[in-house]
């Protein structure tokens, strides 16, 4: 071992910001990071022990104790669950032998839960050892068993099973047409990166996250830094080191559009990012990769290659003594890390915990240094933008939210898919073009978005009416509002950080607060608590996850009043515990089951 | 730099420097704003989040929140106050509390802070956690029991230079850790002299052989509001 880890730390250099990337390592080889590891690592990179522990029990896909040498996740999403997953995981849990939640007594096979893994459109959907299977079903299934009977490495499975389709339904904008490699550069500069900024300004692009921050701002921020920002150190300023960072850790149940971005559209990806260096003046940025998406790690690098032997990457760009160049780092399966700073912090080798602002990134990024933090669909735009300039885009749009959207489409609906639009399109328009019939409701921006009902399909995708990361979940009235917020309730509470009290506490107590509603030993109080456990966990948490895990509970409360008051029992008292369930053990004990061994749970008139 | 600048909190006017935090602005102005996780003397953290308050119209951490001039805090208002309140609540029943049988009884900054607002009971359900005591060290005890992850034995021991602790994990399974081979104490190096040894605002790491020393009755909160000794800390 000690030579494992000797070598893997030489090839990162000893970066203690690489820790991520070597800890995937050590888990690969060993299904586990031992402590041995832990302890060679903490010499070798020179960090403390309590970081390394921090990070193995802060990310899904490390463990501390060993896995399978097939380490499965079932993706958990509700679009997994709308598309068979339970059935699915029985089957595939009962073929091989091992329980979900378990390690098989061989050390072959290991199953769990996991979030969302960004196959909604072609679930349900598993991770085996790290690599995506979509479309399961018996027959795959099966497929997949033997090839783990046989120990064939999944690197060698076919690419049947390994295949994982863009499925564009309805292209737009950005998604019709490739740029020439290196157009946009070339355009820039032609056209001067200060006009180029102008362009981007013009052409009133917004963040595609989800929250919109004003794109040319924050580069010109991160260029110019804050003129009147007290906290920022002015010296900082003064220094050129910058970077640019892509976030390409899309972890919001339902969102996969940028699968496809990172697929397909690679290019114009990092030709947007390199525009955005060569006008803040970074010679270096980061694609921060979902765990999820390891399938898309070496094609991406491929890309990255392929741009540095045609001059669009490394030294002196184009000829125009610009230098800038693009590192992959992957995740490990933490949702938090999609918020900026808490990407920030992982790319640096640490957990995944979002940081106090002022100073925001743009100040004060990774390594503290002024950084831009854009998503894919973002960098995509800014290249489309930097070639066809400002106007060419916001003639799109409305007047907020200029350009397209582009939305990753799941549930209930004929044909699942991404599909591109101008903002301000009617809901109606997308459940017509995806034919969606029968229509309940509509998770749009995913659990931590809005939740509307069938009376609210006039309402447009934009900035100012449903703001949208690109989580499009559509649900038919065969599906219940109850199965589908406990889900989501579930999710937040796994994926919160811990950091902030609200968040940390609130979110598992809404999770045990729910449950107990959802299986009927609510009350009119518990309703009522549950309502303001949900205000408070959104008023008063640190970061966007604690004030959007609140969203299901509080936008299904408000749409479905009388649902909710159906599911309540009609006493005005319940306790947090069922009663009875609790005498289960006593029943087993005395080989008791008779009446008198129950207690009725029901007030008697 | 001419003139001072002002802030107001509920009301009342209050000078800051440039680079202070509201709160840093509060307590100098002797205005109580509770907390937990804040302590003067070290970084802001920012998580407890019982120093919420009101920066015109917005929540916001006071103690990690920049004053700027013109702003309208709202502090100690009883929406506010029930809130923290509630906060308060949750980190009694995610751990495990028992003052009546704790050392830390009446010296406890999380005990003091539910008298301040007035805690007649913990309102959650208990969650009961399974939480590890570590008693190896001939003169600290730690009892994660009582942890409510403040971090400022972190902060404290990493700016002695040691890194004994540190808050490991993700979400409501987070804990203590301690930075040594056995995961120990005993084995890390930790001094009863260092600072961190002696941060702790609960009951979670404790010097031994002191606990009893002052009897329950005669202790710092049996007879001072918190907000009155952290005021007067901060003026020393």
């Amino acid at each position: 071992m000690e030579s494992f880890i000797k070598q893997l730390t030489e090839k990162y250099q000893h970066q203690s910001t690489q820790l991520l990337m070597i800890l995937r390592e050590v888990q690969a080889q060993y299904f586990h990071v031992p402590s041995q590891a832990i302890d060679l690592l903490v010499t070798q990179l020179d960090v403390p022990k309590t970081q390394i522990l921090g990070v193995i029990e802060f990310y899904s896909f490390l463990s501390a104790t060993p896995r399978g040498r097939y380490d499965i996740y079932i993706s958990d999403s509700i679009t997994d669950h709308m598309l068979g997953k339970k059935a699915v995981a029985d089957y595939l849990c009962e073929k091989l032998h091992t329980p979900l939640g378990t390690v098989r007594a061989d050390g072959l096979v290991s199953i769990a839960n996991s979030s969302c893994t960004g196959l909604c459109d072609q679930g349900p959907a598993i991770l085996v050892n790290g690599h995506a299977v979509g479309r399961l079903n018996k027959a795959r299934i099966d497929e997949i068993a033997a090839l783990i009977q046989q120990k064939t490495p999944v690197t060698e499975w076919p690419t049947s099973l390994l295949q994982v389709d863009d499925n564009v339904q309805k292209s737009g904008l950005l998604l019709d047409s490739h740029l020439e490699k290196g157009a946009a550069i070339e355009a820039a500069w032609q056209r001067g990166l200060e006009q180029t900024l102008h362009e981007v300004e013009k052409a009133g692009l917004r963040g595609r996250g989800g929250a919109g921050y004003t794109t040319a701002w924050k580069w010109h921020l991160c260029y110019e830094g804050y003129e009147e920002d007290s906290f920022c150190d002015i010296s900082v300023h003064k220094q050129p080191q910058r970077y640019v960072v892509c976030n390409a850790d899309e972890g919001e149940p339902g969102t996969f559009k940028d699968r496809i971005l990172l697929n397909s559209y690679a290019h114009e990806l990092i030709e947007g990012m390199t525009l955005c260096a060569s006008i803040i003046k970074s010679n270096q940025g980061f694609i921060y990769l979902r765990g999820e998406y390891l399938h898309l790690y070496s094609k991406l690098n491929a890309v990255i290659a392929e741009r540095r032997a045609a001059g669009l990457l490394g030294a002196n760009i184009l000829g125009k003594n610009f230098d800038f160049d693009v590192e992959v780092r992957l995740g490990l399966g933490a949702y938090i890390c999609g918020e900026e700073s808490a990407l920030i912090e992982s790319l640096e080798g640490k957990m995944g915990v979002p940081r106090n602002r002022p100073p925001y990134p743009v100040t004060s990024g990774y390594l503290n240094k002024p950084t831009v933090v854009n998503n894919v669909e973002t960098f995509v735009a800014a290249a489309h933008i930097g070639l066809h300039g400002g106007d060419w885009f916001a003639a799109h749009g409305t007047e907020k939210s200029k350009g397209t959207k582009i939305l990753s489409i799941s549930g209930d609906c004929a044909r699942p898919g991404i599909y591109e639009y101008p903002f301000g399109t009617t809901i109606k328009t997308i459940l017509e073009d995806c034919g969606a019939e029968d229509v309940l409701g509509i998770q749009v921006g995913g659990p931590s978005g809005t939740f509307i009902s069938n009376k609210e399909f006039d309402r447009k995708i934009a900035f100012e009416d449903l703001a949208t990361g690109g989580s499009f979940i559509i649900f038919n009235s065969s599906r219940d509002i109850f199965e589908i917020v406990r889900n989501f309730t579930h999710f937040f509470a796994h994926e919160s950080c811990g950091f902030c009290t609200p968040c940390r506490v609130g979110t598992s107590l809404m999770k045990n607060q729910y449950d107990k509603i959802c299986t009927g030993h609510g009350s009119t109080g518990d309703v009522r608590e549950l309502q303001e456990i949900a205000k408070l966990v959104k008023s008063t948490s640190h970061c966007g996850l604690g004030q959007t895990a609140a969203q299901p509970i509080l936008t299904t409360l408000e749409r479905y009043p009388e649902l909710y008051n159906a599911k309540l029992k009609q006493i005005s008292f319940e306790p947090g515990f069922d009663l009875d369930g609790s005498l289960a053990i006593a029943r087993k004990l005395t080989g008791r089951d008779d009446s008198n061994a129950h207690l009725a749970q029901v007030e008697e008139e | 730099m001419t003139g001072t600048k002002h802030i107001t909190i509920d009301g009342q006017t209050v000078p800051f420097e440039e680079g202070q935090t509201i709160m840093e602005a509060a307590a100098a102005a002797g205005v109580y704003i509770p907390h937990l996780c804040h302590h003067p003397e070290f970084t802001p953290h920012g998580s407890c989040k019982l120093c919420t308050v009101k920066v015109n119209g917005r929540s916001a951490s006071s103690c990690t929140f920049p004053a700027a001039e013109g702003q309208e805090v709202l502090n100690n208002s009883d929406e506010l106050n029930a809130d923290r309140k509630r906060l308060t609540q949750m980190l009694f029943v995610e751990g495990n509390h028992f003052c009546p049988s704790c050392e830390k009884s009446g010296n406890c900054q999380l005990q003091a802070v539910g008298y301040h607002l007035n805690m007649l009971d913990n309102h959650y359900p208990h969650f009961f956690a399974l939480r590890d005591v570590d008693a190896s060290h001939p003169d600290v005890l730690v009892d994660r029991n009582r942890c409510i992850f403040c971090s400022l034995c972190v902060r404290a021991s990493h700016q002695e230079g040691k890194d004994v602790f540190g808050i490991v994990g993700r979400g409501i399974n987070k804990h203590l850790a301690v930075n040594s081979e056995s995961g120990k104490l005993a084995d890390s190096d930790l001094s009863v002299d260092d600072r961190a040894a002696h941060i702790c605002p609960t009951g979670a790491i404790l010097v031994r052989g002191t606990a009893f020393k002052v009897p329950i009755g005669q202790r710092l909160y049996d007879h001072h509001d918190i907000d009155e000794v952290s005021l007067g800390a901060s003026h020393e």
